[in-house]
């Protein structure tokens, strides 16, 4: 491996687990949360609630997966440009989508799949802008 | 209804945590060193700031009301919606911390506002 190929890889592969860890977290809570079923805003139910979410295995398994995502995320942004790293990380909406497509069996729309690669194009023109626009102090 | 004070928490907790978070780490300084114990230090002065304390309990409420609204609607719906947090991104990085936002960023979150409105009409 030469100088140039160490930072490269690195950056893709903390980009990668991002893609796939951030999205999967959603999707863990997703179903973690649907096997609890639906949640109502009373007081009373809030504790019952809150033990229920606090012993699921599957949202344990979504909560580790989204830290997995946020350390990657915060090493990655270490070295990378974040108008490099957001852009590329925009994928995980449409990664989010076909993990509900086939691991929770959600029905994607024709109409959804556009507006998430709108939301992605989005996202880039977004990044594409200068990451600091106030002076360190 | 439930529905959209769940988005509203999720996307105004949420940036409102980021953005208070972002002006405690302003305050901390830039991060150089990533040694283990730089981190630490790093993290020992954050948690004296109290933005930080701020942000990290309006990112906790963001966090609940998340699972509240996967509880009752798809993934492939909730995740993409949350994206308007750009737009309030966008927002409160321009009222809240006075940075300047430009003209392409704003075409961007545009483009993300128009992307989740197609997600929301593209229901079964």
């Amino acid at each position: 491996m030469n100088s140039t190929a160490g930072p490269h890889f690195k950056t893709y592969l903390l980009i990668l687990l991002m893609v796939i860890f951030g999205p999967l977290g959603n999707v863990l809570l997703g179903k973690g949360m649907k096997q609890i079923g639906p949640v109502n805003i009373r007081a009373a139910e809030a504790l019952d609630l809150l033990s229920r979410v606090l012993t699921s295995g599957t949202i344990w398994l979504g909560i580790a997966s989204l830290i997995t995502f946020f350390v990657a995320y915060m090493l990655v942004l270490s070295w990378a440009d974040y108008s490099y790293v957001q852009p590329a990380s925009s994928v995980a909406y449409g990664m989010v989508a076909l993990l509900a497509h086939f691991v929770l069996r959600e029905v994607v729309t024709p109409m959804r799949w556009m507006g998430i690669v709108i939301i992605c194009l989005g996202v880039v023109v977004v990044g594409q802008t200068p990451p600091r626009t106030t002076e360190p102090t | 209804m439930r529905e959209l004070i769940f988005y509203l928490l999720i996307i105004g907790a949420g940036t409102g945590g980021e953005l208070c978070v972002s002006r405690a780490m302003k305050a901390v300084g830039e991060v150089k060193a990533f040694r283990p114990t730089a981190l630490l230090g790093v993290a020992a002065r954050a948690l004296r700031v109290s933005w930080m304390w701020v942000g990290l309990a309006l990112m906790g409420t963001a966090f609940f009301a998340l699972l509240a609204v996967l509880s009752l609607e798809n993934v492939s719906l909730v995740v993409p919606v949350t994206a308007l947090s750009y737009a309030a991104g966008a927002l409160g990085g321009k009222f809240f911390l006075g940075e300047q936002v430009s003209r392409r960023r704003w075409m961007g979150v545009l483009l993300v506002c128009v992307g989740v409105a197609f997600v929301i009409m593209g229901r079964r």
